[in-house]
């Protein structure tokens, strides 16, 4: 449940739930302010989302629309499952951070602005006919005008910096107002500036100036005439931190290795919104690990399939149009039959589509893209802290199976946030797999009866020398094969392997009752959202519940009989149908789909209206 | 200057007795399907001669290739093999020998897969100084595609997939691997078995990338590919066998010889117009600067003698070998990794 700020009164009011919304040039460092606000938000102990949202361009022009970044967090006494639809509170630095932003505040949000931007130039940069601060139009929102840029400038009088320097402090100002405002402590983020920048005592004192300002400004003005409290959540017992998926993911493979007993190999190279994993593992040095910044796409799973042919746990790591570039490497994992997880942080496409926005409409390249039937298992998580286990259970698979794993991703998880509750590695399932070694029995595709893997022999194993490669292997000797009836078994091997993967991963879990009017499925990041909307549905009275699933290929066995279980079935997807129609196509379930593609996650109202409208069309 | 080898890697006791094995350890199971007359017969029978001299066991060794008559080469090796997909074997290669700094490991390739759908990774695979073995069969056509123009082929040949002639200028493959910083650079004859014997093990030795041109002859689709200068009867004095710290003399009569005219080789006759041995160039493998290799790497036939052997071999740290360092580095200084540590961050809360 969103809750809006009420009416204005004295002291302090508490509050369920604040959304706010930090937007203003992309070099005004509001990325930093909102995740300083995340981490004093997650220590205090509430429950958080935060959604990131920043162009693709390094520094667009300054003050320009397309230069605008953004940073939403919302953070609750209860549990919550998105960084909220609307923000309870933008705070716009500039003219063109409030144009592109003010469509999203309800009428009566707060709305914050830096009053010293609002020159002519900036005005005229933003295509504003007329300053939105004196022509009325603003006059739905509770406005507050503070010089935030002056005020800044004179705590900073005395320090002898340039002027340009002061106006880059301006944002620890803003993030000070809202500290004050929500009553948090500035310490987490005073500790942080003392160790970013303790080489640097001028810069290090003109931020921790600049967010005392603000903090001190709400304090002392009468600006606001309250502050407002948001009680730490009851999430379940357990040590915390604030983690992204990204972050998550590169903990998860890290932990898969320590699991496996393996050495990480990470053969990547660089793409948005994929390279975090990379600047992650590459610091995991006394971890052993090895990270190779390959020359391109097809380098870095090469090399990846050359480290897990050597008896490395192995992975490879892009986004879709990298993804593309990798196929044919995917392909020859799939015949060679060596473990490899290829992990897909998807972005909005197609080619280069909009590379720092979401979407996840990469589910038909990774499960089809390849010649021939190449089957592979992909696994996808749901939130930002579900990246951690799911990155192990991707390992899991590719080692018990030998086969190369896509592990599905996408930028509003990479960049997303969550409170975690930090595991003990101690009670995490081992998932190591034994290599071969015995010359008497080895047969290079004489597969285990139960997984059908065929088994792992690595190089520098006495006595069982042997070749593999691309080309069609006959069964059992791996030699090169021309057979017609020896490819024709191969292929069937090749695919029930995959689908026996069905048993030994878990149930299609249902929230809600097992029957109903409606159920909606999902996949990936749209978890947060499908799952809120249920809430409110159910609170409504509906017969509606929600299934996700992790593992897309292949499905849990369970799927189908769930799935009937409903009189309709919506999936909502951030692509043009596609669970869509592997669900369609494997059960002949006349399934549904809710599609909206705008390079932004769903919002809990969207899912519930079309549920709602679904239902209706029953009625 | 001295024209010694560089010493061989010591032998474990164990390994000692690798030394036993013969050319025929070295014989897998597979049946050769190369067409007869194919040179690449006798690149696979000098690569079997020369394996035992390593001193690695026979599991320590891997053979990686990619797509092309030469992606075979692999399978009749008994040792660990791994035929790979167009081009990519250096990828393939560098990964493993990240992996796995102990084994010994070999790419197989041609004109085609090496230097137009894989020049990427030739360049990178050389610039990082994988410690590799490339070895690149050129016989200047696409022969298992039965026959097109490849990046090697001649301006103006014919062939298929160029009726009138190809428009396109070839490549001249040991420049673009000493452009990109390989550290050993040679070049043999497919039958020139002896030379191409005694290429080969210097390669293998050489700690870092090796970077080997075999001039080969597809007697299919390019037959004579390169039998202007490398028969019998004309190859003393149309090819150049270069010796490190040796005056570059050639000739059936070891009369003719390479100085340098400004920044230009030219061909001189020695005890004409006065020209001595004295005049000549001294072949300098182990040059550090490049320009004596490059300078070698660009004469061809007909203006020039066709130089063979090593080009360039110079030392210099290995990626396998800095990767090692860094992660020793690093352990060296702050201890072995803290999994616990890391997965809690800078900073948690507890929930009772």
């Amino acid at each position: 449940m969103t809750a809006t700020i009420p009416e204005l009164g004295p002291d302090i009011e508490e509050l369920e739930r604040v959304t706010i919304r930090f937007a203003g040039d992309s070099g005004d460092g509001m990325q930093l302010t909102g995740t300083q606000f995340t981490r004093t938000a997650a220590v205090f102990g509430n429950d958080i989302s935060t959604l990131p949202d920043f162009p693709a361009e390094i520094r667009a022009p300054a003050g320009s629309l397309p230069g605008v970044s953004g940073f939403q967090i919302s953070f609750s006494s209860n549990e919550i499952h998105t960084p909220g639809d609307r923000p309870d509170v933008l705070v716009a630095m500039n003219p063109a951070a409030l144009k592109t932003n003010i469509g999203d505040l309800p009428a009566g949000g707060a709305l914050i602005v830096n009053s010293d931007a609002f020159t002519q130039q900036n005005l005229n940069k933003a295509a504003y006919a007329a300053n939105p601060l004196t022509d009325g139009s603003l006059s739905p929102y509770t406005v507050f005008e503070i010089p935030i840029s002056t005020l800044n400038a004179r705590a900073l009088e005395d320090l002898g910096m340039t002027s340009k320097q002061v106006d880059l402090t301006k944002n620890f100002f803003a993030l000070g107002l809202m500290f004050w405002l929500y009553e948090r402590s500035m310490e987490p983020t005073i500790a942080w500036v003392d160790d970013k920048f303790g080489a640097r005592p001028v810069v290090a004192e003109a931020n921790k100036r600049a967010l005392k300002a603000g903090y001190a400004f709400g304090e002392t003005t009468e600006i606001f005439h309250t502050h407002y409290r948001v009680a730490p959540a009851h999430l379940p017992p357990g040590t915390y931190r604030n983690i992204t998926g990204n972050e998550a993911a590169a903990l998860g493979f890290l932990t898969a290795s320590k699991l496996a007993a393996r050495q990480l190999f990470y053969g990547s190279y660089p793409i948005t919104p994929a390279s975090d994993i990379l600047h992650q593992l590459a610091g995991y040095k006394t971890f052993g690990v090895k990270t190779f910044q390959a020359e391109d796409e097809i380098a870095a799973i090469g090399a990846s399939i050359g480290a897990a042919y050597g008896g490395a746990l192995a992975l490879t790591a892009s986004s879709g149009p990298g993804i593309a570039l990798k196929t044919e490497a995917m392909g020859l994992a799939v015949m060679v039959e060596l473990p490899l997880v290829v992990i897909d942080v998807q972005r909005a496409g197609p080619s280069t589509g909009m590379p720092t926005k979401n979407e996840q409409a990469d589910l038909l390249q990774v499960m089809f893209g390849r010649n021939s039937d190449s089957p592979l298992p992909v696994v996808a998580p749901a939130t930002p802290g579900d990246c951690f286990g799911m990155a192990i259970e991707a390992c899991r698979l590719a080692l018990k199976y030998m086969t190369p794993v896509v592990y599905l991703s996408d930028a509003f998880l990479a960049t997303g946030s969550e409170p975690w509750s930090v595991p003990d590695p101690s009670t995490l399932p081992d998932i190591s797999v034994s290599n071969a070694t015995d010359p008497a029995t080895f047969r290079p595709y004489q597969r285990d009866p139960d997984t059908l893997a065929r088994p792992w022999a690595v190089p520098g194993t006495k006595g069982l020398e042997h070749r593999i490669g691309g080309l069609e292997k006959a069964d059992i000797t791996g030699n090169v094969s021309y057979d017609p009836d020896n490819h024709h078994k191969m292929q069937l091997y090749r695919q029930a392997k995959i689908a026996g993967i069905a048993t030994d991963i878990p149930p299609l879990d249902v929230y809600g009752p097992e029957r109903g009017d409606l159920l909606i499925l999902g996949w990936g990041s749209t978890y947060g959202a499908i799952r809120s909307a249920v809430e409110r549905l159910q609170a409504d009275g509906k017969a509606v519940s929600h299934a996700h699933l992790r593992h897309l290929n292949p499905f849990p066995a369970n799927t189908e009989q769930v799935l009937r279980g409903f009189r309709r079935v919506l999936i909502p997807e951030v692509n043009l149908g596609q669970l869509l129609m592997l669900i369609r196509a494997r059960y002949l379930i006349d399934a549904v789909g809710y599609d909206r593609v705008r390079g932004k996650p769903f919002t809990i109202a969207e899912i519930v209206s079309e549920a709602e409208r679904l239902m209706g069309e029953d009625a | 200057m001295t024209t010694e080898i560089p010493p061989q890697p010591p032998l474990s006791p164990e390994n000692a007795a690798i030394i036993q094995l013969t050319r025929k350890d070295f014989v897998s199971d597979q049946e050769v399907r190369w067409c007869p007359g194919c040179g690449d017969y006798s690149i696979l029978a000098q690569t079997q001669k020369v394996m035992p001299d390593f001193g690695y066991p026979r599991e320590n060794i891997v053979f990686i290739s990619g797509i092309g008559c030469s992606g075979r080469l692999p399978y009749y090796m008994n040792t660990y093999g791994f035929h790979t997909i167009h081009g990519r074997a250096p990828t393939l290669a560098t990964g493993l020998k990240a992996a796995r700094p102990d084994l010994m490991v070999w790419v197989i390739t041609g004109d085609g897969d090496a230097l137009s759908i894989g020049g990427n990774h030739v360049i990178h695979s050389m610039r990082r100084n994988v410690d590799i073995n490339l070895i690149m069969f050129n016989n200047r056509i696409y022969g298992l595609t039965k026959g097109q123009a490849s990046p090697t082929s001649e301006f103006g040949k014919k062939t298929k997939s160029t009726p009138l002639g190809s428009v396109d200028t070839p490549i001249m493959p040991l420049t673009i691997a000493l452009a990109a910083e390989a550290s050993f650079v040679a070049r043999s004859v497919d039958t020139h078995t002896e030379h191409l014997q005694g290429t080969l093990e210097r390669a293998g030795r050489h700690k870092g990338s090796s970077f080997v041109e075999v001039l080969q002859n597809c007697n299919i689709f390019n037959d004579g590919a390169w039998r202007d200068f490398t028969d019998r009867e004309v190859r003393e004095d149309r090819m150049l066998v270069l010796e490190h710290g040796k005056p570059m003399i050639f000739g059936k009569d070891r009369d003719r010889g390479i100085r340098l005219r400004g920044l230009h080789p030219e061909v001189v006759t020695i005890g004409e117009d006065g020209v001595t041995e004295a005049d000549l160039l001294v072949h300098d493998e182990r040059a550090e600067d490049p320009y004596l290799a490059l300078m070698l790497s660009r004469m061809f036939w007909p203006d020039f003698p066709v130089p063979v052997g090593v080009l360039r071999a110079v030392p210099r740290p290995t990626h396998d070998q800095l990767i090692e360092e860094q992660i020793a580095t690093a352990i060296a200084r702050s201890g072995e990794g803290d999994l616990a540590r890391v997965l809690r961050g800078s900073e948690t809360w507890t929930v009772e």
